[in-house]
């Protein structure tokens, strides 16, 4: 306890120099007012990999962190990014790398939101990686994060015709946005196509066909940043699913049926002016570059009775392509889908219970099921997951592995009394990467699946013993003769 | 051997054998299941070959009011006002439909929910139809036990269950009035004869409600509230007047047109129409005739009373056409509408209004629709009037004039051969019944002949008959082949009723089924694609201008706002948009702006060879619209009285709006192989405008397989 104390106060006085230092120095880079971290981390060497290949910026980050000799042990690293960036940050991962050459391994490290945020509206965001085992003084590592942003690319021009393609701004900043001082940077951008109209110079700046490279930046201060602009030409297509509300109805007679509703949007340059077919059956190449007219959505295996359909009826065009690893279905929407159109529509599938539905040991039964959006390559910007319990069902506990908002409520189907117990999971902003598997306990009695049955055959019964009745009495008020 | 199996059974199983009349009974009511179940059954084939959706044009209007209905509740729905269609004029639509359909939709449906049952409003819709033809069933079969017997009834109730004529109105998805109505229209005749027959006051109100039901589901109730009055009528003639009949139908006119009268959209009519004005002409009568009776009862003098006839027949003769003229001068009786005077003269509509002539189910009815509709029936028919003859009664008169009166309509217009049809079976039941009852007697009364001593024969008719087998040699063997015959016949008649059904009936309409090149079958889901478009892709408040075949469905799928829809209730604003499409691109913009249209709907298929067209019903649109705006004539539009749309047609057809739509940019597409871009595979012909410029319009969206082209109506240029 004694030494704690001790170290403490040496810390927050460096605490305080550094502040004062930091203001000096970089307040022409970055207009920061947060607090800077207490260790004494640095990164060696920092390499940051942007993927704007299709619509989501994906961007790999190595970094080798030290820690100074003289400083106490760190628990854990500290990202930064830009308020933007943060709102748009969809998910990211970190993973540490142990151990030299062939026996390197990945440990998966989490990530929480620090608490060394400020509130003042342009500071970056703070995120801590929590290391597995503390970083001692002295010693190095190496962190590679992973982490997607949604929503990040505009187009520009914002508008388009349908024999243009689609051009798109990503911004960002050469240098690494780090609470740390950073010795050696360097930042790649790689993009679909060989059409780039512009890109920011931050000398040295080099660009190699569809990879543009900035750095390296040697001895960079803490909060640096350089703005860039690209301007590239991207066709991927943006489908943005703007609400997916998806309910998993589970009944113990052996099914489980999932209705996934959709509200579709290609979510990239608006299309202006004419829509010709001729054009777009003719030239298919050409015409209409950035839209898309099918998506493929990847369902577990041994899935049966898929429909697709939307307020109006059937969508005739799908297929759906099944083996024992993966059922595939690919679904057309009634029309090709240009910058700014709609499209709403619902999946429905059945899944065999014994696969996702166990018993867990102390009784409880569990839902075994893979939480996001089941298209690929797509953006949910508002997840709702549904899991119906069956009727009788108690103490649901749901089990994510990421922040969801949670709470239950009632709904009622076919033949119920009390209505069944429903947990509602919602997030926001989900991509691919969020389709991990998640659970949901819950306590059920198999003789409540006796009671819609028993009901029924009851009712029946009632019927013909009502008719009996009936038949045997004489309800004329006079005596026949 | 089953009698002798039987026997040896123990005591208390011995006792569960059935009586001959329990026997009848538990055949009756299985075969009688086993056709309702047959009739809900025969009408999923669309469901099967398609999907469980709503066809055609009328249905969507009634699918999307009951959607309302269920959504807002009834008083929300009766004061609807629907600002959505005939922009800018809108629409009461509580007060001008029949609401029986969605209420009993809706009903229905509670009902359903309240049983916990989850089913969307969408399949109650889709599954009324079907429920109601089985239901009519039970009605015929009921129906034709009170006029002739119970097996007439179960013949009645199988050839009714699978009647085309019916079944093309009543498939899974045909959400329409007719639907409910044919249910109503036979429910309200049978309580009817059965009143007649009985003279019971309470089935006299059954028949009243059961009209009310009618009024409320169909305007077809004016066919009753004719033929009951006509059939009154000629019994009073044929001197069959009694005390029965007075009953049941003072009390069911009186009440069932106090009934009739809540229904906002007939309102007054009963009183104040020409058309129902037979029908209250009658109830006068029957008072007139019931107070002579009386007074001849008082009197007891035959000479007195014949004076006394006299004076009063002149005094009422007189006050009745005084009343009906001073009405009709007045204006307070209403004329006759002109769907009614085409119905008594089939070339009134072609003459007078287009608009009722344009609609191709309202043209005269070709002897081949009657063998595909009927197909037996048509021979059984005439056969059965024979035997309703041979045994007249109240109830036989009845469908008698039943049927004739409505084969009459059906030869008149298309659709009415589904009024038809019901009358159509019952009679032909009755031929079937007798045919086949007559035979199978003439056959065991020869088969029993050498069991029994030839004199002991119980039925006198089995006697005659016996009495006529000592002339006839191959009696017995002509019998059976006759019976075989009529089996073959009524198979035949089964086969034929379930592949039409299958076949011609139960297409939707709305998606286009064909063959491909290698057998398979294409499907041409272009009309929801483009309503789905519309609902998705254009601003909610915008206008979409097309001919008014589409308004329901553009109103019901699309969601979206239309000009002129379906409900033909204002001809000068279909002529507008008639105008419109025929004038020039110019012209026609300032007609678009006037409506405030943002949006141009047509429907070509020169690309499918879809035949049901704009084009093809183009001329129509010049006629309709010609009728009111004389600047619209349809020699412009046809070159030496023929209609061409190729390199020798008229100027005008080559530049109007429509062609210029349907034909934008189609002289760049090549659809047939061999042929010259530009080849239209309906007409067969190659277009003869290939350059078409548009100046105040843009394509907005055409579906794949061009059947549905959007246009969107640039906005006003800039004044500079």
């Amino acid at each position: 306890m004694m030494d704690h104390r001790d170290v403490m106060l040496p810390l927050s006085l460096r605490t305080l120099a550094t502040r004062t230092l930091l203001l000096l120095v970089i307040a022409s880079a970055v207009s920061c007012s947060c607090l800077p971290p207490e260790d004494g981390i640095r990164v060696v060497s920092a390499e940051k990999r942007i993927d704007l290949m299709g619509p989501i910026v994906k961007v790999f980050l190595t970094l080798k962190v030290e820690n100074a000799p003289t400083a106490s042990e760190a628990s854990g690293v500290l990202l930064a990014f830009t308020p933007t960036e943060a709102q748009h940050l969809s998910i990211a991962k970190a993973t540490r790398v142990e151990g030299k050459r062939k026996k390197k391994a990945f440990i998966p490290l989490s990530i929480t939101a620090s608490e060394l945020t400020t509130t003042a509206p342009d500071a970056p965001r703070l995120y801590s990686v929590l290391l597995s085992t503390p970083l001692k003084p002295g010693d190095a590592t190496t962190l590679e994060v992973l982490y997607m942003l949604t929503h990040s690319l505009e187009p520009f021009p914002a508008e388009i015709s349908q024999s243009e393609s689609q051009l798109v701004y990503y911004r960002d900043s050469a240098v690494l946005l780090s609470p740390y001082h950073v010795l050696e940077q360097v930042t790649y951008i790689k993009m679909p196509s060989n059409r780039i109209e512009s890109f920011t110079r931050v000398d040295p700046t080099t660009r190699a066909g569809s990879e543009v490279k900035y750095g390296t930046y040697n001895n960079q201060m803490p909060n640096s940043y350089l703005p860039i602009l690209v301007h590239y030409e991207n066709n991927r297509p943006f489908a943005v699913v703007e609400e997916l509300v998806r309910k998993v109805e589970i009944s113990h007679w052996g099914n489980i049926q999932i209705t996934e509703q959709y509200k579709l949007k290609h979510g990239g340059a608006r299309h202006k002016g004419v829509f010709s077919r001729l054009e777009y059956q003719s030239r298919p190449s050409v015409s209409g570059a950035s839209s898309f007219k099918n998506l493929l959505a990847r369902l577990p295996p041994r899935v049966h009775s898929v429909y697709y359909r939307d307020e109006i009826g059937n969508i005739s065009s799908s297929h759906l392509r099944t083996d024992s690893h993966k059922s595939e279905l690919e679904i057309e929407p009634r029309y090709p889908l240009f910058g700014g159109w709609h499209c709403t529509f619902t999946i429905g599938y059945g899944l065999p219970l014994q696969d996702f539905v166990f018993e867990s040991v102390d009784g409880r039964r569990y839902i075994n099921l893979t939480f996001g959006c089941p298209l690929l390559d797509t953006v949910v910007d508002d997840l709702t997951v549904k899991v119906v319990l069956p009727e009788g069902s108690k103490n649901p506990q749901p089990v994510v592995p990421f922040v969801t908002e949670k709470h239950l409520e009632t709904s009622y189907s076919y033949l119920d009394v009390v209505g069944r117990t429903t947990v509602v999971l919602k997030k926001k902003n989900v991509v691919g990467e969020h389709n991990v598997p998640f659970q949901v306990y819950y306590e059920f009695n198999p003789i409540f699946m006796l009671a819609e049955p028993l009901m029924l055959i009851s009712a029946v019964l009632l019927f013909f013993v009502a008719f009996i009745a009936y038949l045997h009495m004489d309800l004329s008020i006079r005596k026949s003769s | 051997m089953a009698t002798s199996a039987l026997d040896s059974l123990p005591a208390p199983l011995r006792s569960l054998r059935l009586k001959t009349k329990q026997q009848e009974l538990l055949l009756r009511v299985s075969a009688l299941a086993l056709i309702y179940v047959l009739a809900f059954a025969v009408r999923l084939f669309s469901v099967l070959r398609y999907e469980s959706m709503i066809h055609e044009f009328d249905p969507y209007f009634n699918y999307r009011t009951t959607l309302f209905l269920t959504e807002n509740g009834f008083s929300e729905f009766w004061n609807w006002f629907d600002s959505e269609s005939w922009y800018p004029l809108g629409r009461v639509v509580g007060g001008t439909l029949f609401p029986g359909l969605m209420v009993t939709a809706a009903l229905l449906h509670r009902l359903l929910r309240a049983l916990s049952l989850a089913v969307h409003i969408r399949e109650v819709c889709v599954l009324t139809a079907p429920f109601f033809a089985a239901n009519t069933t039970l009605v015929a079969y009921a129906f034709g036990r009170e006029i002739w017997d119970s097996g007439a009834g179960l013949v009645a109730a199988a050839l009714i269950a699978i009647v085309p004529g019916y079944i093309s109105r009543s498939v899974a998805g045909s959400y329409d009035n007719e639907g409910v109505a044919i249910f109503a229209l036979l429910l309200t005749f049978y309580l009817f004869v059965r009143a007649v027959n009985t003279g019971s006051l309470a089935w006299a109100l059954a028949s009243a409600f059961g009209y009310f039901y009618m009024v409320s589901a169909w305007g077809g109730y004016v066919f009753i509230i004719n033929l009951i009055p006509l059939y009154v009528l000629v019994l009073l003639v044929t001197g069959r007047y009694s005390q029965r009949l007075y009953v049941a139908y003072n009390c069911m006119y009186v009440l069932g047109m106090l009934l009739a009268m809540q229904i906002r959209f007939v309102g007054f009519q009963h009183v104040q129409s020409g058309e129902h004005m037979a029908a209250m002409g009658v109830f006068f009568l029957l008072q007139v005739f019931f107070f002579l009776d009386w007074v001849k009862y008082l009197l007891n003098d035959a000479r007195l009373f014949k004076s006394f006839l006299r004076t009063t027949l002149t005094c009422v003769i007189t006050v009745g056409t005084l009343a009906l003229g001073i009405g009709t001068a007045s204006g307070y009786i209403s004329p006759w509408t002109g769907r009614f005077y085409s119905l008594l003269d089939p070339t009134y509509a072609k003459d007078h209004i287009p608009i009722i002539a344009s609609v191709s189910e309202h043209q005269p009815t070709a002897w081949s629709s009657f063998m595909f509709d009927f197909h037996i029936l048509l021979f059984l028919f005439p056969a059965g009037l024979y035997f309703c003859f041979k045994r007249l009664s109240d109830a036989t008169i009845f469908i008698v004039m039943y049927g004739l009166t409505s084969m009459y309509f059906a030869g008149v217009m298309v659709r009415l051969i589904l009024v038809a049809a019901p009358a159509v079976c019952l009679i032909s039941a009755i031929a079937a019944s007798a045919t086949i009852k007559n035979l199978t007697t003439l056959i065991r009364a020869k088969s029993r002949s050498p069991q029994t001593t030839s004199g002991k024969t119980t039925g006198s008719k089995a006697a005659a008959k016996g009495a006529v087998d000592q002339s006839l040699p191959f009696q017995h063997n002509a019998a059976i082949a006759l019976l075989l015959g009529a089996f073959y016949l009524l198979s035949r008649y089964a086969i034929h009723c379930t592949w039409v059904t299958s076949e011609a009936y139960s297409s939707p309409s709305i998606v286009l089924a064909a063959r491909g090149h290698n057998g398979g079958r294409v499907i041409f889901d272009d009309y929801r694609e483009a309503y789905y478009w519309l609902r998705q892709n254009t601003p909610p408040d915008a206008k979409i201008m097309s001919w008014w075949d589409y308004g329901y469905q553009i109103t019901a799928m699309g969601n979206r706002t239309v000009i002129v829809d379906n409900n033909t209730w204002n001809n000068t604003h279909i002529a507008t948009v008639g105008r419109a499409m025929s004038s020039y691109e110019d012209e026609a913009y300032e007609i678009m702006q006037s409506l405030d249209v943002n949006y141009v709907l047509v429907v070509f298929g020169g690309v499918t060879g879809y035949s049901s067209d704009d084009i093809n019903k183009f001329l129509w649109m010049v006629r309709i619209g010609g009728g009111v705006f004389p600047v619209i004539k349809e020699p412009d539009y046809l070159v030496n009285g023929e209609y061409r749309i190729d390199k020798g047609a008229a100027p005008k057809m080559l530049n109007c709006l429509m062609y210029k739509l349907c034909y934008y940019r189609f002289g760049e597409l090549t659809t047939e192989y061999g042929k010259p871009p530009g080849y239209d595979r309906v007409r067969g012909v190659e277009i003869g405008n290939k350059d078409i410029k548009l100046e105040y319009l843009e394509e907005a969206f055409t579906t794949s397989n061009w059947i549905v082209r959007i246009y969107k109506v640039k906005p006003p240029k800039n004044r500079s």
